[in-house]
């Protein structure tokens, strides 16, 4: 009887953000539920929607403050000794602005063509392990491959990585995600929305901090060494 | 067409890029000044305070690390400026009994007949409210704060967060009993 109790006074504390739609999925599913079955409960809600209702049109009537606000920011702000511009190229930066640049269609569009890319990319991996088992093929198409494409660059790349965020990571996030692994944006995004990015290490540590990357899930949606 | 994050303005900002400026302040200034508006009651030293606030951001920017959304950060520095604001003066800050105790000089004939409306003497009350208590009610539903978010700007614990927010409505309940209204709750 108690967990009942607590659990619904844990609902009733949740809904004023209920009402103004600002719960996680999660809570906001627990409040409709309780709400379904709780005549009281969505008595409350009303009384907290109400609330609401008036809360926006008391603030809607403080009016907006006038121009001077602005003019002493500004003016404030030019008497500020100038800012030289950073010399260093913010390439975190840019891929962040780049990222916002794209319209949330335009994403999801990227996002399935990327994953296309890589269900036929696993394909002729795994196509390419299967020959190399069997002691063929290999070594004729490495020699089809023009040395300034392919083996010659193949060195200074070891460090190089392929990623994709995942939908729903943000661009402060995905910022801070490439500054906290000292990451560098070299290129994209290419199709299935893959970027490049350059890591510290090479070998082995690559390898596990490639491994320590792929674990943050809720950034990293899909990354791997790129030769 | 999508308009560029707030996060990509503070970058530019921090690049000291005065466009930039001007369209965050355009995008987010009335917001701030109401909510420092609803905290210090005097509209001038609101404006002055939005001023500060977004000189702030001017500074700043460079050190803004994307961990809350630019609409928090923004909350947290205006709540900053406003408390240091009100205890520079006060003498002036009114706490709920008094405030809720006080008479409208204004109370016209046609006044006292709107008062009769509920949502206005819900919104005369929302107005007695402590300065904490308005300021909870107000970032939950008029900025549309986030318990976790709540919790970064007003900084304390989301449990308290949770726990001041009904209580502000509980104080509320009892003003618009004094007002005449029973809401049954709490």
């Amino acid at each position: 009887m108690n967990t009942i109790n607590k659990e619904r006074d844990d609902l009733e504390t949740l809904l004023p953000w209920h009402a103004a739609g600002t719960l996680n999925r999660r809570d906001a599913e627990r409040v409709e539920k309780a709400l379904a079955s709780d005549r009281e409960l969505l008595r409350r809600f009303n009384l907290a929607r109400e609330e609401l209702n008036e809360t926006i049109h008391l603030n809607e009537t403080l009016g907006a403050p006038s121009a001077r606000a602005m003019e002493k920011l500004f003016a404030a702000i030019d008497a500020e000794p100038v800012r030289k511009p950073k010399v260093s190229f913010d390439l975190a930066g840019r891929i962040a602005e780049f990222i916002t640049s794209f319209s949330p269609r335009t994403l999801a569009v990227a996002g399935a063509v990327g994953a296309l890319a890589i269900v036929l990319q696993a394909g002729v991996i795994t196509t390419g392990l299967i020959k190399h088992e069997a002691g063929t093929e290999v070594a004729s198409r490495q020699v089809d491959v023009p040395p300034t494409l392919g083996l010659a660059s193949a060195e200074s790349d070891g460090t190089l990585a392929a990623i994709r965020f995942t939908p729903k990571a943000e661009v402060g996030q995905i910022t801070t995600f490439l500054l906290a692994n000292k990451a560098s944006m070299i290129d994209g995004p290419m199709t299935g929305g893959i970027y490049t990015i350059r890591l510290p290490e090479s070998g082995k540590a690559k390898e596990d901090h490639i491994k320590l990357m792929q674990a943050q899930s809720t950034i990293v949606d899909f990354i791997a060494t790129k030769q | 067409m999508q308009a560029t994050a707030d996060e990509v303005l503070i970058g530019r900002i921090a690049s000291g890029d005065r466009l930039a400026m001007q369209v965050l302040f355009a995008r987010h200034h009335v917001r701030v000044y109401r909510f420092v508006l609803r905290l210090v009651r005097d509209e001038s030293t609101a404006e002055d305070l939005i001023s500060e606030v977004f000189l702030d951001v001017w500074r700043q920017a460079g050190r803004f690390e994307g961990r809350s959304a630019v609409s928090t950060w923004l909350l947290a520095i205006a709540r900053f400026k406003a408390l240091s604001a009100l205890r520079r003066r006060p003498d002036e800050e009114l706490d709920d009994e008094t405030a809720a105790g006080i008479e409208d000089p204004s109370d016209s004939p046609e006044t006292a007949l709107e008062k009769k409306d509920k949502s206005a003497i819900i919104r005369k009350c929302l107005t007695g409210l402590s300065a904490e208590h308005r300021e909870i009610i107000d970032l939950v539903y008029y900025h549309e704060k986030s318990v976790e978010e709540v919790a970064l700007i007003v900084g304390i614990p989301e449990n308290t967060v949770k726990t001041r927010m009904f209580y502000a409505r509980k104080r509320l309940a009892e003003l618009l009993k004094a007002e005449g209204i029973e809401r049954g709750w709490p």
